[in-house]
């Protein structure tokens, strides 16, 4: 295999991983522009999802197709109830307050899907409609594992502009995400607002999980994936959506690309790395807006 | 109800409010130096853990609750502590130098960090020292020729010229009595101009600078001290184990002292401590309650983290100033005993208020 087709493929496995990162990432973000919160938690809704597609699929036999989608509506309904019951009561607490709760929120779900019976502690896989087959252009060899991610993200992202464009609800959440008080002041509820936030960006996280499952499996550890999007949502800024997309992808690309050419180790900290040294060199993220503060 | 009357500045800051505070430590610190007498070994051990862990916890609350920098990045610190006087000690040298190496590189890392630390703040902050704290990791398991990897390494009992501290008694007495200085230290830095600097920045860092504080130097200097007592505890915590690897200082360990501070009560010593306490005893709880919960709970092995988690959430949405919170409004309750308004202690909220009243 000659060097340009190698890179070219470490690069398309790197863009493919990069996309869950962006979609974990979107989550992050989505949150955050709307409450000022960042979801320590929501690498186990990447878990959630992944589990509940696994026991869709294998338990009770549903297509791929319909599993993806009863996963991600049911991860939806659970970050309803959960922004409901326990975020909605630390709205203005003090930021440690609440990354303190989402942290201990993803140490409880993780332990908790490790005690279900039949998840438990150990590895699954299920099927997909996607397995075992690739696309060859040449020298080049696309598995549709990592093609199929590619086009359900940039699927997904288009639905998501045009959720955010033209639905009353997405105009709403971009207004409250602007001036929260101003909103409340053109008659806009906050409170659906938040729970609206909260349902997608949970059903994003399981969305993504579903997506990684063929990649890395199903296993109760999937989560600290999270926490390799938290540096992609930061590069891209943390409040622009196109930038947690782009974002993820450096993010997915560094590694797959650090994880061929660079001695081992490397992979697993290249995110932090250039989190760093963007943080360094440009504070507000690669697209993000310098803000004044205000006294 | 006692009333306070200050008619100089100095006691606003002096060291003790009443002189009956100062009876009440000193019979404290003798009770705790007679805990061997009346304890076993097991319980002494643990007692040893609680005092290591609060000193790296008064470490986070100078940076988290006195400066108001979140750090996410504390193991690593710990790590680097832990890791210099393991690497000193076992190339021969002597514990009395490895102790005040440990903290004094711990704290430089410390002002490395500190530099770009300045210009972030709260979730990038965390962030970026989460970052630090897995880019360590990666690095002690890497550099085999000094860590030894993933193999990890074996660290011998502390010794002070030929008096060793090889049993459990011997060792709680060295963490204690450290502990003490800790926070005599910290109590000292912190009604000093320094500490006073720092805790004006956390309450308004526009309003500090305006009156002269100089951010870039009293951040870093927070970061400094921070990870120097937290690096203390590090080799502390090596010496106790007598065995360590990468995996005993994972992100996991900057969560726990995050979740003592938070739990403790951010902005109080005795919240350190406090948290330090309810941290180690908790999975001591919850192994003696396994006996009354049903047999299909009792045996996962997912039960422990699961309670952790729950009662991180549930302190910081009904206790959300820690345990050292609840025990002032406990005190002020019987103060105030026919007078208690309820409306005292609610929480104030920073924005949205739009809604709701």
């Amino acid at each position: 295999m000659s060097f340009l087709s190698e890179i070219l493929q470490t690069i398309l496995s790197g863009i493919a991983t990069g996309c869950i990162y962006g979609l974990v990432a979107l989550g992050f973000v989505l949150i955050y522009k709307a409450t000022e919160v960042v979801n320590f938690a929501q690498g186990e809704m990447m878990v959630l999802g992944a589990f509940l597609a696994y026991t869709f699929i294998t338990f009770l036999d549903l297509p791929y197709w319909v599993a993806l989608l009863l996963a991600t509506a049911s991860l939806g309904i659970f970050g309803m109830l959960l922004e409901r019951v326990v975020l909605r009561s630390l709205i203005g607490e003090p930021v440690f307050s609440i990354v303190m709760l989402t942290i201990g929120l993803g140490i409880f779900i993780r332990s908790v899907v490790s005690m279900v019976p039949s998840w438990g502690t150990e590895t699954h896989g299920f099927k997909t409609p996607f397995a075992d087959k690739a696309l060859r252009y040449g020298e080049l060899f696309v598995s549709w594992e990592h093609l199929a991610i590619i086009l359900l993200t940039v699927a997904l992202i288009i639905i998501i502009f045009f959720f955010f464009r033209f639905t009353r609800i997405g105009v709403a959440m971009r207004a409250t995400a602007q001036n929260q008080l101003a909103a409340v002041y053109m008659g806009i509820s906050v409170n659906r607002v938040f729970s609206h936030t909260w349902t997608i960006s949970a059903a994003l996280g399981g969305f993504a999980g579903i997506l990684l499952s063929p990649i890395t499996f199903v296993h109760m550890n999937m989560g600290f994936i999270g926490l390799r999007a938290l540096p992609a949502a930061m590069l891209g800024g943390f409040e622009s959506i196109p930038g947690a997309i782009a974002g993820g992808i450096i993010i997915g690309v560094t590694e797959s690309v650090a994880g061929v050419y660079l001695p081992a180790g490397w992979k697993d900290i290249a995110a932090y790395i250039i989190l760093i040294l963007v943080l360094i060199i440009r504070p507000e993220g690669l697209f993000g807006i310098q803000k004044k503060k205000k006294v | 109800m006692r009333f306070l009357m200050k008619r100089i500045y100095y006691e606003d800051i002096r060291l003790f409010k009443y002189r009956s505070t100062f009876s009440w430590y000193l019979a404290l610190v003798i009770g705790c130096f007679l805990l061997p007498v009346l304890l076993d070994d097991y319980l002494i051990s643990q007692f040893t853990f609680i005092c290591i862990y609060a000193i790296a916890a008064v470490g986070l609350m100078f940076l988290t609750g006195y400066t108001g920098q979140i750090s996410l990045g504390h193991s690593a610190f710990f790590a680097i502590g832990a890791y210099t006087c393991a690497i000193i000690t076992t190339r021969g040298g002597h514990f009395m130098l490895a102790l005040p190496a440990a903290g004094i590189l711990a704290g430089l890392v410390g002002i490395i960090i500190g530099l770009p630390a300045l210009r972030l703040s709260g979730l990038y902050l965390a962030i970026a020292t989460m970052g630090f704290a897995f880019i360590v990791e990666e690095i002690l398991i890497r550099w085999e020729t000094l860590t030894h990897g993933s193999l990890g390494m074996m660290v011998e009992f502390p010794s002070i010229g030929s008096f060793a501290f090889n049993t459990e008694n011997r060792f709680y007495y060295l963490t204690f009595i450290l502990l003490i200085l800790t926070i005599i230290l910290a109590r000292n830095i912190l009604r000093s101009p320094t500490g006073r600097a720092l805790i004006a920045i956390r309450d308004s860092e526009v309003a500090a600078q305006a009156i002269g504080i100089s951010l870039p130097r009293y951040k870093t200097m927070a970061f400094a001290i921070s990870a120097f007592f937290t690096g203390i505890a590090g080799s502390l915590y090596a010496h106790k184990l007598t065995f360590i690897n990468p995996e005993s200082f994972t992100i996991m360990v900057s969560v726990e002292l995050l979740a003592m501070i938070i739990i403790g009560g951010l902005g109080s010593l005795h919240g350190a401590v406090y948290g330090a306490i309810f941290v180690i005893f908790l999975p001591q709880l919850i192994i003696t309650t396994k006996d009354y919960m049903p047999s299909f709970l009792r045996d996962q092995t997912g039960l422990e983290p699961a309670l952790y988690g729950l009662l991180i959430m549930l302190f910081i949405l009904f206790e959300p100033m820690g345990i050292y919170g609840r025990w002032l409004k406990i005190k002020f309750y019987f103060e105030m005993f026919p007078l208690y308004k309820k409306d005292t202690f609610r929480r104030e909220r920073k924005f949205y208020k739009a809604e709701r009243r």
